[in-house]
């Protein structure tokens, strides 16, 4: 099967390369899934050095009691535009870029099913970065209300909260039409005997994160229009002089970030299901469970959006409701955990950088999911509410959670995409050092959330110090590491040993049957599907 | 809490190394030790609630550490025996219907188990009813408003703002042992009263926290929530606004003096006393000094976080009145403005906050002060006269 599908793309390639532009048009222009998902890579990387920075000067200016560096007004636009840059920006392009690259490839589809919108939906996201990182320039600067734009403060702000207001709803264009697109690929284009079953547990977690996408974004908007409208045209959704609720945003706005956390999160699962079978050399285990795991958390993760807001009020029996409902998220989450567990159990592991990073995503991943379990029972989150406990628990889900797996898979899946072996002792390095400096970085503010010490201040009281050193040292180490990938990928691009079609012994899937790297265009015929390649 | 100087501190903090702060954190983890300097734990709980979200908070810690300890020794254990480099050949099993039955339901069952505790300690936290003294705290960008509703002392009203020098703040002075968490005027509540806490806010959403009492309530603008304690020790307890509030959201700290009833009582008499003499005949007539010597006071306590001491704001989002087109122009419409507020902006209105007299003193040391030197002077008969309109 390998030779003829080799033979079939290698005389489209030669005849394909005449017709499409080079330099600069060729990127704007493209329509083919890999250069768009390379974009959104890149996109992503610099949106993160971006986000990354803005953290700097938060641990910058907390680094000692006493305000040094920044003004408060400017810390507040810095926490704000660090979380919806990394969050819009970073994050979901990262794993948007993933999908374009490696989801045809692993259904064995030429491309996605919109190609055209593909390519719109990625051009999309630069305007909506510009106008996000330019409100830091105009009157009164970007805004200071924390991504949750909670009104009436998000209301006092100046015009650079409408800037924010419009790139949300372009992000929100760009992820459902990225997210449309994913699904038809998906639903419609799997090559001839890939059963839904059968299909790689990539595509299942981004199968149901487009669907919370398309069903979740849509509220995002509203939520930002009413915003809008109270800010300018004298609408009052969210004044209580004028008959609304201020609370109403934070049900609405929850109600779409609660699904976000795993839109973000179950990509990441994904990466991880296919790393940890490789680098264990064993299948999956449970890849049904897993599956149903992944589809019960998409599910779930739309009634439990008020458990972010058990201190506004809300009557007891819906803290209650919430709580319980959250608890329960817990069963699948673990369901994956021990899915993992035993699929390295028995195996013949070895410890390349993407399975690195794959045994850091679940430690990390595990702390942050328990502390998570902690934070859902209302009585101990009333107390760790809006404190660094919650900062802690949340860097552990997005960061360890999101960000790790996201270098497994570019570890994973560099040699299919630039041709060669990645320099393997800077990759370890790279994990090492993000493993390390992640941990003293966010594992005191546990400590810090504990004993009182609230999140978005510039300032604190002299007994919140000592931790606070050791966790902005943490974030220096962690930032500057984070440079070493570039190094990494760039001497990826441009050099290296030469990667055999499948550099990994033990990967499975249609994406390691073809040469490295890929060629422009692949699988123009579907390939057949084998029980060999199935399950990652 | 860290009682020496800035100085001194950030010395001592480097000391312990890593190795030491490890070792003391699993040790007080594991002894469920506080250490005074390196926190590591709830505060120390002065409430029946508060001691139940503590042991709450410590059942879980447990489960937590048991099941991370678990899941993980299977991971280490993995990792040692089952590497391609001591030659492990991999087994192929990936399923199995016992075990993945059994990890669905007995987490399932651990947790009906922990949400037990968990929802009689929330049904507790809950229960406002009966309360023996009822205080209302407001929320404004940046400081707390308190009126005691019933009890001994009800009819009193006052402000509460951080007390922590501006010096201190911006690292010209040492700073004090309750940096940030101190202020001219704490709540003073009686020690073993059930105190409920009506909360509300005049601009933005606020967050009335106490630590010590497992207390933090939104205070939302426009509606009432409730929360409530029963302090069980004499002493002061300091916590801090848990909601992002804008510019100076990390400066407006919570401070409750918990006293004995007989202080209590005696201190609710002094306030009535005071706020009966301070009663002031509205239809005083008051010179320009007296007015412009006052309003200095009222416009550093209100005013000068956002337009600053100077007059010159913090341009453009808190603008100047140093030559204000406003602090220049017609009186009424200075007047309005501090009275009403400026909606869309962070402007607030302190009509309700300030007494005519207040309003009348304010509006006259910014139009006489700086470069703006009108002349005005502003009775609060007119204030009085301008208010409704």
């Amino acid at each position: 099967m390998q030779a003829t599908s080799h033979a079939g793309y290698a005389g489209n390639h030669d005849h394909d390369s005449h017709g499409h532009p080079t330099g600069w048009k060729r990127w704007v222009t493209t329509t083919n899934h890999k250069d768009i998902g390379t974009m959104y890579l890149w996109f992503s990387f610099a949106m993160f050095l971006v986000g990354g920075a803005m953290s700097l000067i938060l641990r910058a200016e907390l680094f000692a009691p006493g305000l040094q560096y920044v003004s408060p007004e400017f810390y507040n636009q810095m926490l704000t535009l660090h979380a919806l840059i990394m969050v819009f920006g970073a994050i979901m392009p990262a794993f948007v870029g993933f999908a374009n690259w490696m989801i045809p490839m692993m259904i064995g589809a030429s491309d996605m099913a919109f190609a055209r919108m593909n390519n719109w939906s990625f051009w999309l996201l630069p305007p909506a970065a510009i106008l996000l990182s330019a409100s830091i320039f105009v009157p009164g600067g970007a805004p200071g209300t924390g991504w949750t734009l909670y009104p009436p403060l998000s209301i006092q702000m100046g015009m650079g909260m409408d800037m924010a207001i419009f790139a949300v709803h372009i992000l929100g264009m760009s992820s459902i039409m990225g997210s449309i697109n994913i699904v038809t690929t998906i639903l419609n284009l799997r090559t001839p005997g890939m059963t839904l079953m059968k299909m790689p547990l990539f595509c299942w977690t981004w199968l149901v994160t487009a669907f919370l996408l398309i069903a979740s974004m849509p509220i995002l908007a509203g939520a930002v229009t009413m915003l809008l409208t109270d800010r300018h045209f004298g609408t009052s959704f969210f004044s209580a002089a004028g008959g609304g609720d201020p609370v109403l945003f934070q049900h609405i706005f929850w109600f779409f970030g609660h699904p976000e956390v795993y839109i973000i999160a179950l990509p990441a699962f994904g990466v991880v299901s296919h790393v940890i079978p490789a680098f264990s050399r064993k299948p999956l285990f449970g890849y049904a469970s897993m599956v149903y795991a992944i589809a019960a958390i998409g599910l779930i993760s739309f009634f439990v959006w008020a458990h972010h807001m058990y201190v506004t009020g809300i009557p007891l029996t819906g803290q209650l409701y919430f709580m319980y409902a959250t608890m329960l998220i817990a069963v699948p989450t673990g369901v994956k955990v021990f899915n993992w567990v035993t699929t390295m159990w028995r195996g013949s592991l070895s410890f390349e950088t993407p399975m690195l990073f794959a045994l850091g995503f679940l430690v990390l991943f595990t702390i942050g999911g328990l502390t998570g379990l902690v934070l859902a029972m209302t009585a101990v989150d009333i107390q760790l509410q809006d404190t660094y406990y919650v900062v802690a628990h949340f860097h552990y889900v997005m960061v360890a959670g999101a960000l790790f797996s996201a270098y497994a898979g570019l570890y994973f899946w560099l040699p299919k995409w630039t041709g060669h072996m990645y320099n393997e002792g800077l990759g370890k390095l790279h994990f090492w050092l993000s493993m390390i400096f992640f941990n003293i970085a966010f594992f005191p503010q546990h400590f810090l959330g504990l004993a009182g010490m609230p999140r978005r201040i510039p300032d604190y009281a002299q007994q919140f110090a000592d931790f606070n050193v050791i966790s902005s040292i943490g974030a220096f180490g962690f930032g500057f590491s984070q440079l070493l990938v570039l190094v990494v990928v760039i001497q990826a691009v441009k050099g290296g040993a030469k990667a055999p079609s499948r550099p990994w012994d033990g990967a499975h899937g249609l994406e390691w049957t073809v040469p490295s790297p890929a060629p422009y265009h692949t699988f123009e015929d579907p390939p057949v599907f084998n029980q060999a390649e199935a399950h990652g | 809490m860290a009682g020496c100087s800035y100085k001194n501190g950030y010395a001592n903090r480097l000391r312990p190394g890593f190795t030491g702060l490890l070792t003391a954190g699993l040790l007080a983890l594991l002894s469920g030790a506080a250490n005074a300097a390196w926190e590591l734990n709830l505060q120390e709980p002065v409430t029946a609630v508060a001691r139940r979200v503590y042991h709450l908070h410590s059942l879980l810690l447990w489960v937590i550490v048991v099941i991370f300890i678990g899941v993980f020794a299977v991971v280490a254990y993995s990792i040692v025996v089952h590497r391609k480099s001591r030659g492990h050949r991999a087994a192929s099993f990936h399923d199995n219907t016992t075990v993945e039955l059994a990890w669905t339901i007995v987490p399932t069952l651990i947790l009906i188990a922990i949400a037990f505790p968990a929802t009689s300690a929330l049904v507790d936290m809950r229960d406002t009813s009966r309360p023996d003294l009822t205080i209302k705290v407001t929320g404004y960008q940046w400081k707390w408003g308190y009126e005691y509703l019933t009890g001994d002392a009800a009819g009193v009203k006052y402000m509460s703002v951080l007390s922590t020098p501006r010096e201190q703040i911006e690292n010209k002075a040492p700073k004090g042992e309750h940096y940030l968490l101190e202020v001219d005027r704490p709540l003073v509540v009686p020690v073993g009263k059930k105190v409920r806490i009506l909360t509300t806010a005049n601009d933005v959403i606020h967050n009335w926290s106490v630590p010590a009492f497992a207390v933090k309530t939104d205070a939302v603008p426009g509606f009432l929530r409730d929360t409530w304690f029963r302090a069980e020790k004499e002493g002061t307890y300091r916590g801090q606004c848990s909601e992002l509030c804008g510019k100076d959201h990390g400066f407006m700290p919570v401070v409750v003096e918990v006293v004995s009833e007989e202080k209590y009582a005696a201190w609710a008499a002094e306030q009535k006393q005071e706020l009966a003499a301070a009663a002031e005949d509205p239809n005083k007539v008051w010179t320009l000094d007296e007015l412009v010597a006052r309003g200095e006071k009222v416009y550093t306590a209100n005013c000068a976080a956002c337009h600053q001491a100077t007059g010159a704001g913090l341009p453009p989002v808190f603008p100047a009145l140093d030559g204000s087109k406003i602090a220049k122009g017609p009186k009424q419409g200075h007047l309005g403005i501090v009275i009403n507020g400026k909606t869309g902006t962070a402007m607030a209105a302190f009509g309700a906050q300030l007494s005519d007299t207040d309003i009348a003193a304010v509006v006259t040391y910014e139009r006489n002060a700086w470069t703006n030197k009108l002349g005005d002077v502003i009775q609060p008969a007119e204030v009085k006269a301008l208010r409704g309109k």
